[in-house]
């Protein structure tokens, strides 16, 4: 039993018609034992668009039994690789055929340009399942050499298990992706989470889970708010593995509950305050448009935004000139119009924020060269702000604000860079090859990029600095030839 | 203008209609050979002939060769990236799909294996070996070595170039798939001789992988002769690489060839001789069909075909029994019939090769315990014949017959058939039957074989390694080991502080 509801999308008179139950078993359900739903809304008009059921903690529960189920009996051990490939194949080639309506549900609401979520976000989306489809029949372990007459080992590289998956909001789609897949790949099965502020996405790609063909209770979907469904899947003792994109104060809560539950395994994916150094050999043209695309993309809602940006001196004010020149371009509007490069800030609580971090910079002292002006129209637009002469501000604003610093020397410069607790990505823009290469050794980020930002392959590992292991994989992503145009022609 | 070949499938097996172009296929378009000569091609279930294709000679390989090169420096090569490359191969692949039928048809016409084996087997693999290197194309990962921090040290691996390929008759799709797979997905160009004997499917597939959207030039096919286009393709100057299944002897000329030339890389799948060691613990009923699959499948045309099946004494002479039973049990007819197991061998050639080592057995005092003639008056069918009473020197003990003739040996001491199954030039493949864990590894591990199968024999995966021991070839097919056949190792050393 589930309901569908139609969602208009007024600017291009249609609707789009979503299922709202709980995905559990290849079926939608309404909750267990409760009645509560979760409210969406369209950031561009504040207007509530649909309502969902929200999961409680029973469902989860009734999730996580569909995926052990399943991983006991149709999954897991029981599906060869190529099976997983060509579902998972199958999966990319609907999401490919409905991208057009998936984009337009995405941007409703999300709030970016549809142009953007159809060829961006879920043109990597696809390729994100393909990608991952390419290596279900390709998990090899190894023989390893004891000795030769008694004994013969090797390893197995098997599925951990019943998997939950909590993603945020600011792509919802390509974030989907990016849990699922490897996940599938390797035959695991999951609960997923959706935020609770942009679910619909999620509910509707599961429509398509059902269409490529997946058995039951591989997939799981359960819309719920983060202290019940999120806190339910961190502190069950029948999910092995927990995978979270998001705040790292949310991040935290989570490793706790794992810990105090049955230690199941952790991936995070969390927060960044990652800078861009801008060195006196850079070409400042280009230095300034991958600066702008660093806090302008996605409307600042980007874990690698680029929100700090530091001058060599002896450039500063050049750079400047054309990187307010360069960002002043950047239409930030209606995800339904053309024109717009940037939509709104995802719901009033982000809105709130970063006019509360906006304020409080122009309280502190801190000089405004673009923007800072708030908007008497409907809608939580921000537009794209720029402070100089900033005392370091450190906390994660998560909209399109942008700090700038200055420094002399090399060193002072990978000093104020690493100067953080986060280290996510970072930037470097010079022409000094072998300047790009000590820096890019220094940076303390998961990810560095060179002469370049923002811009990620999924063949590349993309991660904070943080201990796996012995090592840490930092990925470096020089780019050699790429010449950007900002605002990007869509 | 090249010429079209239709043809109407009015079977019990299989109805349907094909019709395409018989041309070469070279730079995009199919053309006429140079000396606009052609090729016969035989139906072995009549010994008739059912179309002639275009021969391509010496200077159409320039020609392929050429436009290959022109692909290579602008449209294929490093100037497509992994993910196009991916996207091209899945295409294929699911247009192969959709054509399944056809090209089983037209494989089981060719060839002369039943249309149930070209349906189950040989096209529903050769999809999945395409679909499993579309998977690899953009994970061509070189690697980042330590040397010191003044130091940026890489490796990047980088298509080779223009590769030759040449394929034999007994799985025709099936061989193309396995060499086209892994150097397409590596960014490399082809120029592509299918053998003479069986070229349907290979020229079918070129109108398929047109339809994909690769570029021209990437794939080029050459039907011709061993002695004048294979022979052009090893020794080119402007071929950097040479892949090669088949004989034995044509791989000595090969590799003679390319080192005559301009020492191009070589990769060879030759020939075989494989044991199969059945112990008295093996679980009797499996071995019995396990043998029987191991020699008998695609009427023993297969290079890893179990064709000396060693048995100990304890259960030799049930086995035997059962073993003549279960081969009897195989029906040998039209490759268009349902319950047809076994249809005709490849050709004259091969029939008479056949028959004569069937001759020589006899000649030297082996018994014929079944089998042993013609089956039927007309096309080139063989009844499944099985030997008993022969001695290790003897030619259908040493040699590979390539038909559906099996030598069943008796043996006592177990070192002893090891170092028997290990005692020929051939190392391609080798079987051991045995509920024994230990004595089933450990004699695994000993044989000198490419393969060792373990209560199985002819199973292959796409994501498993193959390739032989000793004059059995050199290199590896399939798996992620087929990727080194067709890249180039450059290391990258970047100097960022040392002062000299």
């Amino acid at each position: 039993m589930s309901s569908t509801v139609k969602i208009p999308v007024p600017a291009l008179n249609k609707e789009i018609s979503v299922s709202t139950g709980l995905f559990i078993n290849n079926e939608f359900v309404p909750s267990v034992d409760s009645a509560e739903v979760i409210q969406c809304f369209n950031p561009a008009t504040e207007q509530v668009i649909a309502s969902v059921v929200a999961g409680s903690s029973k469902d989860i529960d009734v999730a996580v039994a569909a995926a052990r189920l399943a991983f006991k009996t149709t999954w897991g051990k029981n599906v060869t690789g190529w099976e997983r490939s060509r579902l998972m194949n199958k999966l990319a080639d609907l999401i490919e055929r409905d991208k057009q309506e998936l984009a337009e549900l995405e941007t409703l609401n999300n709030g970016k340009p549809v142009a953007v979520a159809r060829d961006f976000d879920i043109g990597d989306s696809i390729q994100c399942l393909r990608y991952y489809a390419g290596w279900a029949d390709k998990i090899t372990g190894q023989t390893i050499e004891v000795d030769n007459k008694s004994k013969m080992a090797f390893t197995r590289h098997e599925p951990i298990g019943v998997c939950g998956q909590i993603i945020p909001w600011n792509y919802p789609i390509n974030m989907w992706a990016w849990k699922v897949a490897p996940a599938l790949a390797v035959g695991c099965t999951i609960v997923m989470k959706p935020s609770e502020i942009t679910p619909l996405t999620a509910l509707k790609l599961s429509e398509l889970v059902v269409e490529a063909g997946f058995p039951p209770g591989v997939i799981n979907t359960v819309p719920s708010l983060g202290s019940v469904g999120g806190a339910a899947l961190a502190a069950h003792n029948d999910v092995d593995k927990i995978a979270f994109t998001g705040s790292t104060i949310t991040g935290r809560k989570i490793m706790e509950a794992a810990a105090k539950s049955n230690l199941k395994k952790v991936s995070l994916e969390l927060g960044g305050k990652s800078p861009q150094l801008i060195f006196e050999s850079a070409d400042l043209q280009q230095a300034a448009a991958w600066a702008a695309l660093g806090i302008c993309y996605n409307t600042g809602q980007d874990c690698t935004a680029g929100s700090r940006v530091y001058v060599q001196d002896s450039v500063y004010d050049k750079f400047i000139d054309v990187l307010v020149s360069t960002v002043k371009e950047t239409v930030i509007g209606d995800g339904f119009d053309n024109n717009t490069g940037g939509g709104p800030l995802i719901s009033k609580a982000q809105f709130d924020r970063v006019w509360g971090y906006i304020d409080a910079g122009k309280a502190e002292g801190a000089k405004v060269v673009l923007g800072g002006e708030r908007r008497n129209t409907k809608g939580y637009f921000v537009d794209p702000t720029i402070f100089t002469d900033v005392d370091s501000s450190m906390k994660i604003i998560f909209g399109p604000v942008l700090s700038i610093g200055r420094f002399k020397t090399e060193e002072e410069a990978v000093a104020l860079a690493n100067n953080t607790t986060y280290g996510l990505g970072a930037g470097l823009h010079s022409t000094d090859a072998s300047q790009c290469m000590r820096v890019s050794g220094l940076l303390e980020a998961g990810t560095v990029w060179v002469n370049q930002y923002n811009i990620l392959s999924n063949n590349v590992p993309f991660g904070g600095k943080s201990n796996q292991e012995y090592t840490s994989v930092k990925a470096v992503h020089w780019n050699i030839g790429e010449k950007l145009q900002w605002p990007l022609s869509l | 203008m090249a010429s079209v070949f239709t043809h109407e499938f009015n079977t019990p097996a299989y109805k349907g209609k094909t019709s395409f172009n018989t041309g070469l296929y070279i730079d995009g378009k199919f053309v006429e050979g140079s000396d606009k000569t052609t090729i016969d091609v035989v139906n072995p279930a009549t010994g008739k002939v059912v179309t002639k294709v275009a021969e391509a000679t010496v200077k159409d390989v320039d020609i392929a060769v050429a436009a290959a090169h022109k692909a290579f420096e602008t449209t294929w090569g490093l100037n497509m990236g992994g993910a196009g490359r991916s996207k091209l191969l899945a295409k294929l692949a699911q247009l192969m799909e959709e054509h399944q039928q056809e090209l089983a048809a037209l494989e089981a016409l060719d060839n002369g294996k039943t249309f149930t084996w070209a349906m189950d087997l040989d096209t529903t693999f050769a999809i999945d070996t395409i679909r499993y290197y579309a998977g690899w194309a953009d994970k061509i990962h070189g690697q980042v070595q330590e040397t010191d921090e003044k130091k940026l040290s890489y490796t990047r691996h980088e298509p080779i170039g223009v590769v030759g390929q040449i394929i034999p008759w007994n799985f025709p799709l099936l061989m193309m798939s396995w060499k086209l797979g892994p150097a397409l997905a590596t960014g490399n160009c082809i120029v592509m001789k299918p053998s003479e004997f069986t070229p349907l499917t290979a020229i079918r597939m070129c109108e398929l992988i047109h339809e994909a959207g690769f570029p021209p030039g990437t794939f080029n096919l050459l039907t011709g002769y061993g002695q004048t286009v294979g022979a052009a393709i090893s020794g080119h100057m402007k071929i950097d690489k040479v892949a090669f299944t088949g004989s034995t002897l044509v791989g000595r000329k090969i590799m003679e060839a390319a080192a005559k030339s301009n020492l191009k890389d070589i990769t060879l799948e030759l020939g075989g001789k494989s044991p199969n060691i059945i112990f008295d613990d093996a679980d009797l009923d499996q071995a019995v069909n396990w043998a029987a699959h191991g020699i008998y499948w695609n009427h023993g045309q297969a290079c890893c075909a179990g064709s000396r099946i060693f048995v100990q004494s304890g259960i030799y002479d049930e086995f035997l029994s059962k073993f003549t039973e279960k081969t009897r049990s195989l029906k040998v007819g039209d490759p268009f019939d349902v319950d047809s197991y076994q249809g005709p061998q490849v050709s004259k050639v091969q029939y008479d090769r056949i028959m004569d080592y069937i001759q020589s057995g006899k000649d030297q005092g082996a018994t014929v315990h079944l089998g042993g003639d013609r089956n039927g008056t007309e096309g080139f069918y063989i009844n499944p014949t099985i030997f008993t009473d022969t001695t290790p020197d003897m030619k259908i003990v040493q040699e590979e017959i390539f038909g559906p003739v099996g030598v069943v040996i008796k043996f006592e001491d177990e070192e002893d058939v090891i170092r028997q199954a290990n005692d020929t030039v051939f190392g391609l493949a080798a079987a051991v039957f045995s509920q024994n864990i230990n004595r089933a590894l450990n004699t695994a591990h000993r044989l000198k074989a490419g393969t060792a199968w373990v209560n199985c024999v002819n199973q292959l995966h796409s994501n498993v390694p193959f390739g032989g021991f000793k004059q059995s070839g050199i290199g590896r097919e399939l798996g992620e080991y087929a990727l080194h056949n067709y890249t180039a190792i450059k290391s990258v050393q970047v100097n960022l502080g040392h002062v000299m």
